[in-house]
């Protein structure tokens, strides 16, 4: 009886619609987020992120829509991530039914972002999104620095101070990424999400690189996430979140069955 | 028709709130609003809370919400979620201590070790809070814990016994002797996940974000009239 570890299935969504693909053989819309959620809900989904990657600001009106028909449906924590620059992006998305919001470039560019919306918003739901990027040499002790554009550009930003920094202008969860892992299916850098969540006391979800179900006990139990966020293995059905719960749970990790 | 205030005081999301009633009521109209006469008229009012509760409570005071849920709780079922819990309280630990409402005899403490994180102890990595096999945990307390129902009261019919309910929260209720806690979770200590008082029924978690176990506690709390 103890706090349960999370699965949080991701939604990549352009101009409201899921892309990469979801494959359930029953879904009528592979496409529609709506549906998609509330079918990961109903699966057992502990929370459910959202991210927009609609490329322009005009086209973000659907994305409100979007999360508020959601939010209308589906009764366990969302995240909206992608595009967050403003105090006013937040307030739209926490209006519109979001619960958290996830900040990632506009963190790097502007760090006092972070700090003004948690101070207006509260920590509760400000997610710092954090793509790193190994850059110690083997045999070095592990170093990893933060990027942006996608993996694309260095900011010389050592990730685990970054990540401190975070916490202390008052994120509430960091939602680490490992750029080397994403899209891989190798498993998460557990070195790497171990330093940052031993670095800091608020939650930590990994990200990036599952495969199957003992990449996330592994990001549990070694790399210390307090959370597992997962996409492709879940859309393309390769593993449903009952069976990873109960993987996990007979692994020993409090999951909420 | 079921007339439902959910009570606006500028502190954060409340639509979850409001989506989450009119999704489980029949014949419900759900207003979100700091107007004192639709809070007096209504039915079932819900008293919210996210964020500092310096700035809540500020808020609730300039508004006067402080008397109007004073006398809500007189006359008719009042749901407290979350902040909107701890600021039913005597006093919070929060931002270096701050009065609250009163209205149950009880203070509000952090989680961590206060004296290492005096001020905003989210800073501190090692938050001095550990379960019983020692390992340190996390703070906030976010996620899905088990509520153990330490009595039977209206709000818990339809929901098993130690269900899991979503929380987000860094201070917990600790209760005076001789007020009633309606659920008991454990994060390092055991603190009040649920209370009850008269009309007032009050949780820690969030029940618009608990999945089924929460939208029963509405749909409870909807047919519930109070004492």
């Amino acid at each position: 009886m103890a706090l349960a570890k999370r699965i949080i299935p991701c939604l990549d969504c352009d101009k409201g619609r899921v892309v990469k693909g979801v494959k359930f053989l029953d879904i009528r819309d592979a496409g529609d987020p709506v549906e998609i959620s509330k079918r990961y809900s109903d699966a057992g989904a502990d929370e459910i992120t959202f991210l927009d990657i609609t490329a322009s600001h005009e086209e973000r009106e659907t994305t409100v829509h979007t999360v508020e028909a959601i939010a209308g449906q589906v009764f366990i924590p969302l995240t909206v991530g992608g595009g967050i620059r403003t105090l006013d992006d937040i307030r739209t998305m926490l209006n519109a039914g979001a619960d958290k919001v996830s900040i990632n470039t506009a963190a790097v560019f502007n760090p006092d972002f972070v700090r003004d919306a948690a101070e207006r918003f509260g920590s509760q739901c400000i997610v710092v999104a954090m793509d790193a990027k190994k850059v110690s040499l083997p045999g070095e002790a592990g170093r990893w620095e933060i990027f942006t554009h996608g993996g694309r550009k260095a900011t010389g930003i050592d990730a685990v101070e970054w990540a401190r920094r975070m916490v202390s202008y008052g994120a509430g969860e960091i939602l680490l990424t490992s750029m080397d892992r994403d899209g891989t299916k190798s498993g998460f850098d557990l070195a790497l999400n171990r330093a940052v969540s031993d670095s800091v006391s608020v939650p930590i979800i990994a990200s990036g690189g599952v495969g199957n179900l003992q990449d996330l006990v592994d990001g549990v139990l070694t790399g210390h996430a307090d959370a597992v966020l997962a996409a492709s293995i879940f859309h393309f059905g390769e593993y449903s979140i009952p069976e990873a719960k109960r993987f996990m749970a007979d692994k020993g990790i409090t999951m909420r069955l | 028709m079921n007339k439902v205030a959910v009570i606006d005081y500028g502190m954060g999301n409340l639509h979850s709130v409001a989506k989450a009633l009119e999704y489980v009521g029949r014949n419900v109209s759900v207003n979100v609003t700091s107007d004192a006469a639709t809070i007096l008229q209504a039915d079932h009012v819900i008293f919210p809370g996210v964020g500092a509760i310096r700035d809540c409570m500020a808020e609730i005071r300039r508004l006067g919400i402080d008397e109007i849920v004073a006398e809500v709780a007189c006359r008719k079922p009042l749901l407290a979620i979350c902040v909107g819990m701890q600021a039913l309280m005597e006093s919070s630990e929060e931002n270096g201590g701050v009065e609250c409402l009163g209205l149950v005899k009880g203070q509000v403490r952090f989680f961590g070790n206060v004296d290492a994180g005096a001020g905003s102890p989210v800073n501190a990595s090692n938050s001095g809070l550990s379960d019983e096999q020692g390992n340190s945990l996390k703070v906030p307390h976010m996620g899905w814990n088990c509520v153990k129902q330490t009595d039977q009261h209206p709000l818990w019919q339809g929901i098993e016994d130690n269900t899991r309910f979503y929380f987000v929260h860094s201070y917990y209720v600790a209760l005076c002797a001789g007020e009633s806690a309606s659920g008991l979770t454990r994060y390092g200590v055991e603190f009040t996940a649920a209370l009850n008082k008269g009309n007032i029924f009050a949780v820690q978690f969030h029940p618009e974000k608990s999945q089924h176990g929460g939208l029963q506690l509405l749909r409870n709390f909807l047919a519930w009239d109070g004492v």
